[in-house]
């Protein structure tokens, strides 16, 4: 394993956060800009033990992801724009089968093919809401390459530990960006291992819940004998086509990131304490918010940043909190408007809400985000 | 130190990525500076044209882009071209100077230009241009020390060649050095 500080982009930090958090599958169908992610793993991870397959296309990647997890595997793949609207439907069947998975998603500018090398972040609402049916989802959204590198390992961790598909929600402008970062020795490095169970297969149901809403997982070839299916199923892993096999498996797939949202929404904060403006942004747009933030508060106004770390489930208790003593949010973002309905529905009428939107292709002007926040105080 | 901004442009072939690669891992990873390296990555980047930004800093580095850089390094007429006119009135330009027009650049920018491909095959190869205009940099600016640049150097080219390189930057380092010298005491 690599150790030390290292100069690197964010798509090679984060393949190195992958293999230090034990990953030895990718599949992938490589697009721009994310390509350089799995381009480093095929190389790297010969030497660990594993494997990269070059997949046909997205969907196929996706799924070879979800049967490697089941073949024992620590898997992850990557893509970008029109690759993750592809992979869609597997991260449903990944939510339904509670597959441990990682997907990245380095956001370049829509929709459609749009714009291939320039970044953008406008898949903030198809990561929350991507798939059909219901289901919930963790994501987390890097500003940094170093943070490339932290938060895979952290994304691992989560899929590990809840059994759903956690996202990796960069984007063009961190993936590119080369910056020091730096690897601990791998004994530093908190990895979670799988919930295997220890029942015999005479006692094993695959999908009956732990106390905290989690079943415990098998892989193929240990002996048990087990059903996993996209069709709603029961406790044993067999279709169950009525609505109280359907309520109980699907609220409980809901339940188990909603009753633990406070554990897994983080959020960074900066001068907070005395702010009447909050402006809300996150990856890279929220270092470019800090410049802003800077620029306001060489103005005396009084304003402080709220970055959510992990984006879904998004803070709303924090957020809430907030809305009690402050005049206003300003949520900036590289879009027309998405993370902005979460702030404004927490935020509710106990204080205003400003967007300052961009289309992508680059990053917001510090000048922009200040006139906003100066509108803000008003 | 406040932020610096750099630019290297030049076109495909000319090791400008690795140039910056060099230049940010010295400052970043040696130096223990703030670093943040972007590059074009247009189809404009693949053959032709090619540039690559650094902001050098002593604090965290919060806007990613360089917009005006403090230095600007080109390598090609169309570089020039390009990049020219986006270099601050105060700017410092070090160019190819065989590869460029003198009459093209702008006369009221202080400028420093050098023969970095013509070095280059004078130590038998000319892919090495890319290292004396590191060290061509490395003389003239503030943003990497020479030794932390002789380390960067070790971390990054490939096996075998790292003698050949480090001869290369210590050739546009000493050219830079003598340019220095001469314009503080101009001879009589």
């Amino acid at each position: 394993m690599l150790t030390g500080a290292h100069f690197l982009d964010g798509d090679q930090a984060a393949c190195e956060g992958a293999l230090a958090a034990g990953a030895n599958f990718a599949a992938g169908y490589p697009i721009t800009p994310s390509t350089e992610i799995v381009e480093r793993f095929a190389v790297r991870v010969p030497t660990v033990g594993g494997i990269f397959l070059q997949m046909e296309d997205e969907l196929a990647s996706s799924m070879a992801v979800v049967g490697a997890t089941w073949g024992g595997a620590k898997a992850f793949t990557v893509t970008s724009g029109p690759g993750f609207s592809l992979m869609m439907e597997h991260v449903g069947y990944a939510a339904m089968t509670e597959t441990p998975l990682v997907l990245v998603n380095v956001q370049r500018g829509g929709p459609s093919t749009g714009l291939p090398t320039l970044p953008g972040q406008g898949d903030m609402m198809q990561a929350r809401w991507g798939s059909h049916g219901d289901y919930e989802i963790i994501a987390l959204c890097p500003n940094s390459p170093q943070e490339c590198f932290d938060q895979m390992i952290e994304a691992f961790n989560l899929t590990e530990e809840y059994r759903t598909p956690v996202l990796v929600m960069m984007d063009e402008c961190v993936g590119h960006m080369t910056e020091k970062v730096v690897i601990p020795p791998a004994e530093e490095i908190k990895v979670l291992p799988r919930r295997y169970t220890t029942l015999p297969p005479s006692e094993y149901q695959p999908f009956r819940p732990g106390p905290d809403g989690i079943p415990e997982m098998v892989k193929a070839g240990d002996g048990y004998r087990i059903h996993v299916t996209g069709l709603t199923h029961d406790e044993q892993g067999y279709p169950a086509m009525d609505w109280r096999a359907q309520h109980k498996l699907v609220s409980r797939l809901v339940r188990k990131i909603r009753d633990h949202a406070d554990r897994i929404a983080r959020c960074e904060e900066d001068g907070l304490e005395d702010a009447d403006v909050v402006v809300v942004a996150y990856g890279i747009t929220s270092r470019v918010a800090q410049r802003a933030i800077q620029m306001a508060r060489a103005e005396g106004l009084r304003v402080g940043l709220l970055r959510p770390v992990v984006v879904w489930p998004f803070p709303e208790r924090r957020v809430r909190e907030l809305a009690q003593r402050v005049h206003a949010f300003v949520v900036v973002e590289m879009n027309y408007g998405q993370m902005v309905y979460e702030v404004e529905r927490c935020a509710g009428d106990q204080a205003r809400t400003l967007l300052v939107p961009h289309g992508g292709g680059s990053v917001h002007e510090p000048e922009e985000i200040l006139k906003a926040i100066r509108e803000a105080m008003e | 130190m406040a932020a610096s901004g750099i630019r290297i442009a030049g076109f495909g072939g000319q090791g400008v990525i690795l140039a910056g690669m060099v230049i940010g891992n010295a400052a970043a990873i040696h130096d223990g500076k703030f670093v943040t390296m972007t590059q074009s990555f247009g189809p404009e980047a693949r053959g032709s044209s090619c540039s690559v930004q650094l902001i050098v800093s002593g604090e965290p580095i919060l806007y990613p882009y360089l917009t005006q850089p403090d230095i600007l390094v080109v390598m090609s007429q169309e570089a020039n071209a390009r990049f020219g006119a986006d270099l601050k009135a105060d700017g410092l330009l070090l160019y190819e100077q065989d590869l460029i027009q003198a009459e093209s650049l702008n006369p009221r920018t202080r400028r420093y230009g050098i023969p970095a491909t013509r070095f280059a095959e004078e130590l038998g190869r000319k892919l090495v241009l890319n290292m004396v205009l590191v060290g061509f940099v490395t003389a003239l600016t503030g943003l990497a020390s020479p030794e932390a640049v002789r380390k960067a150097i070790r971390d990054s080219v490939p096996k075998g060649t790292e003698n050949l390189n480090l001869a290369a930057f210590e050739k546009g380092l000493a050219y830079g050095q003598a340019l220095v010298v001469d314009a503080c005491h101009p001879a009589a």
